[in-house]
């Protein structure tokens, strides 16, 4: 089983510009736990058991197997995979905060295992930042001391490092806080303080280890909608960890499902959902309402004898839900054409049979 | 002779220890009966044999041995290495800074017939720290405290009390918050440091002494050192627990940042960890105050002696109005380290403008200490603490007229319940253990021993027994192990008593426990002051004293077991049809099994460094050996012998309940 890794069009509003060189690029990534873990990975043998057997043969756990991905920059690259699946293990050795056993983690041109202590400080201090779960707040400095506290250590001024801090809180819609300590903010406001702090050193690359799993579902709507505006904002490349597919799909750009620390399939949403790579994949998928995720590439059909082709005109990007009104007013099939050529066409039976709910598309 | 009797009795010291192995078939109430039955049988045959008394006076080879060896150190303390270059040298430093202090606060300085500092000054100060590291109430309790020890008559020992606490608080945490926050970042330390402060923990107070003469020669030195060794414990054990707890999450945060070790240490664990800290700090310091009042024994100066000789001349006026100063020193210091770690959390919810405020309020409250430092260093008034301490013989007065009253018409009702207690419990208990053969109550203990705690916690016992004969001491140590069994054994009762009513009841609860609270703080000699009042000098003071001071920590720990009970067992008994006894007795505590031990372990401990101070008031055995051992010299290895007894006793206490603890979670 091999990761279906499918190039399709992007989404709208993401920088399209230099995807060729992706920002991170992540080679054979293992992590193993337990003792002499670096064994793993260099036995054929070993690496072939599952979860299971290697933990009664070796007494290691390996929590990331062989994964390999891309992030292009300026994208939303979201790991979802529920909770044992090796996703909050695989970010941290992005930044190794947890030590890689095995593997290449590539940034700008260098493998950042390679990388010694200062380096990596280095890296963490300008290039990358990180908002975790549970926040991390420090309880004894006040707002703007917390966001602020990144730059502190890179040993920014206090004058100047406060001034950026406001910028910063501001942005994350915490004017007026600025000076309460962070148990006397709600959750929804205290991790907008780690977003702010993830953001106050202006890095490249922002990771979030499942950041909203903490907090209810309505605040979890609004903090996912900043996120977006964030990022239509500062434009950043940003891994999202997540175990929630909704949330997945409506920040992700592309999504990388992992398994028992085994990447399943990466793709964009549309792709998951159109072109499920296995059986674990398509049950995720299953309760998606698909006409909010295909696109009419998923769903067209050639045209046949007897079909009229002078009926409007839409993109094979367009999405189910959008176009559904368009071809059902429409008494003609409607033309999917990208760049004057025709792809297909999508009549009602087509629309009908993924906003019913049933087997459609692929 | 003697060979002759033993074959067949060693064969019999087995006996007792047989039904251990069908422990697990039989039931253990049924097992422990068998051991008691076979006990008492064999102590109705052979009372009285092999007993191994040994006389106040008489000496064994081993406390012989002691001795020389004492004399040796003293002949040599000036040209061995060891001492000329380690010992001595910590001895002057220790030395000096109790002096420094001395001078500054208590002691004449110099050319000078007062302190540098005289009363006026240590008033300004100490109500000037408690309101910068506390808050105002807690400043004018300082105040109004060191003004009542003035009023007492007893300004000099209060204050020398006080510098050998501060001295023996500032060396143990130079020590203990690094080693602290060593343990709690290093695993590997923590792991080889957590015995150790265990076992420091559980020693009585007492013990400590007599080892550092050998070493640091009797005096403000040794007793500082001590001190420093007894409190310092309490400060690792939180520090570290509280480097532990920091939460995970934003330690990472400040990794992923790129906070370097030191960074991380300085910017988040450190101060992430104060307050915890800050409460470890409380612990050092109720801790010192305890210990520097105990060390009256090896000459420390201070209020110490004024009660240590008072209790020895049954003058319970003048024990008492020495006591009261250590009482109030205890709450003073308490209270202010208490605010001190609530401090910050407080001036976090407070106004704004208060913080504005508070800078310049401080450097104008310095600057009138300042002139109050000042004037006590110029003018006599300022310096000596006017009037000759009439309040103190008013309370020293007033304090035996109770007495007297007390003694006149209650001692039919004090005598009563004394002697119902003596003969009926204590004296048949004492008799049994003491008259017994040494190795029946030795096969008894080890076979308890087993059928409690396992297997280990047997080998343990039988070490410790193998050791305590070694001593020479058995026959006090048995009567301390009964005067200690007896005295938890009503500290068990009145725990679970109170306990149980505590943990049903939560506004019991806020009734009770903050005098509980207050009565752990105090140092355990103050205790022994109204009992003497009551019950004269014997044994039976010092008993009651122990269960005094050992019932609020065993109605603690049960109260917080019988809470932890789950709400909806409690819930399903009930509406199964349980009334209140069968709820108690069929769920609540069967379910705080594990509380009630671990309450039963503690008890013990507190209750044996108690019943060895009893021996300042005629509780006799080890704790009389230990006392008799300061005071004369060719009793010296007696009491160090006596002191390694108590020592060995804890330690069998302690493994035995600590592993029928964990039996009972398992």
């Amino acid at each position: 089983m091999t990761p279906t890794q499918t190039e399709v069009a992007h989404r709208s509003g993401t920088p399209q510009d230099s995807e060729d060189t992706p920002v991170i690029s992540v080679r054979r990534l293992w992590k193993v736990f337990g003792p002499k873990a670096e064994r793993v990975p260099d036995s054929e043998e070993l690496c072939g058991l599952t979860r299971r057997e290697l933990m009664d043969r070796t007494g290691c756990t390996a929590a990331v197997r062989d994964v390999n991905f891309d992030v292009r920059k300026g994208e939303v690259f979201v790991v979802m995979g529920l909770s044992g699946s090796g996703k909050s293990t695989l970010v941290r050795c992005l930044t190794r905060l947890i030590e890689p056993t095995s593997g290449e983690v590539v940034f700008e041109g260098q493998d950042i295992r390679e990388a010694d202590a200062a380096r990596l400080r280095d890296l963490r201090r300008r290039k990358f930042s990180m908002v975790f779960q549970h926040f991390g707040l420090l309880p004894h400095r006040r707002v703007v001391d917390n966001v602020s506290f990144g730059l502190e250590i890179r040993g920014m001024s206090k004058a100047e490092r406060t001034r950026r801090a406001m910028e910063v809180v501001e942005l994350v819609g915490l004017a007026g806080y600025e000076n309460s300590y962070p148990d006397q903010l709600s959750g929804g406001m205290q991790q907008r303080v780690g977003l702010a702090r993830a953001l106050a050193g202006d890095p490249d690359v922002l990771f979030f280890d499942e950041p909203f799993s903490a907090l209810d579902p309505l605040i979890r709507r609004d903090m996912q909608n900043e996120v977006i505006r964030l990022h239509h904002e500062v434009g950043k490349t940003m891994v999202f960890i997540t175990h929630d597919l909704s949330e997945a799909l409506k920040l992700g750009d592309r999504i990388l499902i992992m398994r028992d620390g085994k990447m399943v399939q990466c793709g964009t949403g549309d792709e998951l959902v159109g072109a499920p790579a296995d059986d674990y994949v398509r049950e995720f998928v299953k309760d998606v309402p698909r006409g909010d995720v295909l696109t009419l590439r998923w769903i067209m059909r050639a045209p046949e004898d007897g079909d009229a082709l002078d009926g409007p005109e839409l993109g094979p990007d367009v999405v189910v839900k959008e176009a559904t009104r368009a071809v059902l007013a429409a008494d003609k099939p409607i033309k999917v054409v990208e760049d004057g050529k025709l792809l297909g066409i999508v009549g009602d039976e087509e629309i009908l049979a993924v906003v019913a709910g049933q087997e459609g598309g692929a | 002779m003697t060979v002759a009797i033993e074959k067949p009795e060693q064969t019999e010291t087995a006996e007792p220890a047989a039904p251990v192995k069908a422990a697990r078939r039989i039931s253990r109430p049924m097992v422990l009966g068998a051991i008691v039955v076979v006990w008492l049988v064999l102590f109705a045959v052979l009372r009285g044999k092999q007993t191994l008394t040994l006389a106040a006076a008489d000496l064994t080879d081993l406390h012989r041995w002691i001795n020389d060896f004492n004399d040796s150190i003293g002949a040599n303390r000036n040209s061995n290495p060891l001492f000329l270059y380690f010992f001595n040298e910590i001895r002057l430093v220790i030395d000096n800074l109790v002096t420094f202090i001395q001078h500054l606060i208590s002691q004449p300085s110099g050319a000078r017939p007062v302190p540098e500092i005289g009363w006026l000054g240590v008033v300004g100060i100490a109500g000037y720290v408690s309101w910068a590291v506390g808050n105002w109430r807690v400043a004018l309790l300082a105040v109004a405290g060191f003004t009542f020890f003035g009023l007492q008559g007893l300004w000099q020992e209060s204050m020398d009390t006080l510098s050998l606490t501060l001295s023996a608080v500032f060396v143990a945490l130079l020590f203990a918050i690094p080693i602290g926050v060593w343990a709690g970042l290093s695993d590997r330390f923590n792991r080889i440091a957590t015995p150790f402060l265990d076992f420091m923990q559980t020693m009585p107070t007492f013990v400590y002494l007599a080892p550092l003469t050998l070493f640091f020669l009797i005096g403000g030195a040794s007793a500082t050192i001590a001190t420093v060794i007894y409190a310092a414990p309490p400060t690792i054990r939180i520090t570290a627990h509280a480097i532990r707890n920091v939460s995970k999450t934003t330690v990472e945060a400040a990794d992923s940042l790129g906070a370097t070790r030191r960074q991380s240490l300085l910017k988040v664990l450190l101060p992430m960890s104060k307050r915890t800290v800050v409460m470890g700090v409380n612990q050092t310091i109720m801790a010192a105050l305890a210990m520097v009042t105990i060390a009256a024994l090896i000459n420390a100066p201070g209020l110490g002696p004024v009660v240590l000789q008072a209790l020895q001349s049954l003058d319970v006026g003048t024990a008492f109005n020495a006591g009261l100063a250590i009482v109030v020193m205890a709450i003073v210091l308490d209270r202010v380290t208490t605010a001190a770690a609530a401090r910050e959390e407080n001036a976090r919810n407070a106004k704004h403008d208060f913080a504005k405020w508070r800078r310049p309020l401080l450097g104008a409250g310095a600057a009138v200490t300042a002139v109050l430092i000042y004037l006590s260093h110029t003018y006599l008034w300022a310096a000596d603490f006017p009037g000759d301490g009439t309040v103190g013989s008013h309370i020293a007065s007033a304090a035996d007229s109770a007495t007297n009253w007390a003694q006149d018409s209650l001692s039919g009702l004090t005598n009563t319940i004394r002697d119902v207690i003596t003969n009926g419990l204590l004296n048949p208990f004492q008799t049994l253990v003491t008259d017994s053969p040494w190795w029946l109550v030795g096969a008894v203990l080890v076979a308890l021993g087993v059928v409690l705690g396992g297997w280990k916690s047997g080998v343990t016992t039988a070490v410790c027994v193998g050791l305590l004969v070694g001593t020479g001491l058995w026959s006090d140590a048995m009567t301390t192990l009964a005067s200690t069994l007896v005295a938890t054994v009503l500290v068990m009762v009145l725990g679970i008593v109170f306990g149980v009513w505590m943990g049903r009841s939560m506004m019991v609860d806020r009734l009770i426990r903050p005098t509980l609270d207050a009565a752990q703080v105090m140092p355990p000699f103050v205790y022994l002051v109204p009992f003497l009042a009551l019950f004269g000098p014997t044994r039976f003071t010092a008993i009651v004293a122990a269960i005094v001071y050992g019932a609020p920590v065993a109605m603690k720990i049960i109260a917080d077991g019988i809470r932890a009970v789950p709400e909806t067992t409690v819930e399903a008994a009930t509406s199964a049809g349980c009334n209140t006894w069968q709820i108690i007795t069929k769920v609540q505590l069967p379910m705080s099994r594990s509380a009630l031990t671990l309450a039963t372990n503690q008890g013990l401990i507190y209750v044996l460094s108690m019943v060895v101070v009893g021996g300042l008031v005629g509780a006799g055995a080890l704790g009389y050996d230990v006392v008799a051992g300061f005071s004369r010299g060719e009793l010296y290895g007696k009491g160090l012998a006596a002191g390694l007894a108590i020592v060995l006793l804890g330690v069998m206490f302690d493994r035995i309940t600590q592993a029928a603890a964990r039996r009972a979670t398992a």
